[in-house]
């Protein structure tokens, strides 16, 4: 294994002075920012070699405006709110879902079924599943929708905030100023939607696709492998992560997602509005869909607090150059939804980063 | 949050699984992953069976779990 390192090291390297200027690779999974982190792959890396963590952790991207929208769902008193854990300490207007778990009746489930299981146990109440993620999660929630129209369960919908990646993606190359040489691909939302997915990546802009697993050896080779596309300037669709990863992917997780959703413009934090990015219920499910059961209203909201994780996201900045990091903002009271998530670039950098990276 | 975790299914009753990994025992769906059966390693996503997993794809994830969660119960002081 040592071997294989060293032989991936030797290749960055050689990339790196072939090109003869700084090379930028963005990871878009949050596995992979604390993998890295974990591992201390950064600091093996050559110079010229900077990692920028990108929108890969669905806590993270998820618009404040989302976020308002559920902690006010929370308030009322006829509504079960079902929540992944991640989502909890997120903070809103007036607070974050765990301030509101002491008065307010919000669950935290493991699992969509969870969810769908708790309408079924409390049918005074209709419970609202805050349905966040990418492609990995999305089809666990597509199952329940399509069980909670085939039981007629009246009292179960959804909030949906599911996101796409490779629509986030295309908005970040497509703005001019972006610095991201090639991107280290999601492993396990690329085991639904297939690496093939990436092709429109590599073919309309020329950037390197490669998808990895999450263990230090398939990040490092991973890496390699871009490196190598970089300097000999073929940018290519590969997968290094062949035990789980196929071309074309869950086609069964596909063919349900495309059954119940479609993709719609929706707004990310940090990127703003990306076209058929976000995944809205089928007419024929409205009556699963919070926004149209409640007549919900997203208004994209005005960051107040100086946060700047929207750049963070953006591979604009890293987290120590905001001004709130290590000072008003810790994972212990958090500002910004990538220091809530212990996915996100900014409790990465809190963990792992700080002394050696910022610090020098 | 996009981690799997790999199990093997142990019980399986149409799309209704029990899985096991790492001493623990947990309710999972296969309806995404019409090739499951008992005895299979899947990676198990939020409650469901993403995709079928070798067993050495398995260990090392495995191990980079226990890692992870190490991570996650790391003190947030000043590490290194």
């Amino acid at each position: 294994m040592l071997e294989r390192i060293e032989k991936a090291k030797d290749q960055m390297t050689a990339a790196c002075e072939a090109m003869g200027r700084p090379i930028n690779i963005m990871e878009v999974c949050g596995t992979h920012t604390v993998s890295i982190f974990r591992n201390g792959i950064r600091s093996v890396l050559p110079a010229g070699l900077r990692l920028l963590s990108g929108p890969g952790c669905p806590v993270c991207v998820t618009d404040q405006s989302y976020i308002d929208t559920v902690l006010r769902l929370a308030d009322r008193d006829d509504l079960l709110i079902a929540t992944y854990g991640d989502m909890i300490r997120v903070p809103g207007r007036g607070g974050s879902l765990e301030t509101k778990r002491a008065k307010a009746a919000v669950r935290v489930v493991l699992s969509s079924e969870d969810a769908l299981q708790l309408a079924r146990d409390n049918p005074s109440k209709v419970v609202v599943f805050i349905a966040v993620g990418f492609e990995t999660t999305a089809p666990a929630t597509a199952v329940v929708v399509k069980e909670a129209a085939a039981d007629s369960l009246e009292n179960f919908c959804i909030f949906s905030g599911h996101k796409l990646v490779v629509p986030a993606m295309r908005a970040l190359l497509s703005d001019k100023n972006n610095n991201i040489d090639a991107f280290l691909c999601p492993g396990h939302v690329s085991a639904i939607i297939g690496y093939g997915a990436f092709g429109e990546i590599v073919d309309n802009f020329g950037r390197p696709c490669v998808v990895a697993g999450f263990e230090a050896l398939q990040i490092m080779e991973g890496l390699a492998e871009i490196c190598r596309q970089l300097s000999c300037g073929e940018p290519e669709l590969k997968s290094v992560y062949t035990a789980v990863v196929t071309r074309d992917g869950n086609t069964a997780a596909q063919k349900i997602i495309d059954e119940c959703f479609e993709a719609v413009d929706g707004y990310w934090r940090g990127l703003g509005k990306i076209k058929k990015s976000t995944l809205r219920l089928r007419d024929e499910y409205g009556r699963f869909d919070a926004v149209q059961r409640f007549g919900l209203h997203e208004i994209p909201a005005e960051d107040t607090t100086g946060c700047r994780c929207g750049e963070v996201l953006c591979g604009l900045i890293e987290p120590p150059q905001c001004s709130l990091f290590e000072r008003a903002c810790s994972p212990e009271m958090p500002v910004g939804a990538c220091m809530v998530s212990s996915e996100g670039a900014c409790a990465a950098w809190f963990k792992y980063g700080r002394k050696r990276e910022c610090r020098k | 949050m996009c981690l799997a975790i790999p199990a093997r299914i142990v019980e399986l009753d149409g799309d209704r699984a029990v899985v096991e990994a790492m001493g623990n025992r947990w309710r999972a769906k296969t309806t995404l992953l019409p090739e499951a059966g008992i005895g299979k390693l899947v990676l198990v996503h939020a409650g469901f069976a993403i995709s079928l997993v070798d067993e050495q794809e398995a260990k090392e994830t495995w191990r980079l779990l226990a890692e992870i969660s190490e991570f996650n119960e790391t003190p947030n002081r000043l590490s290194g």
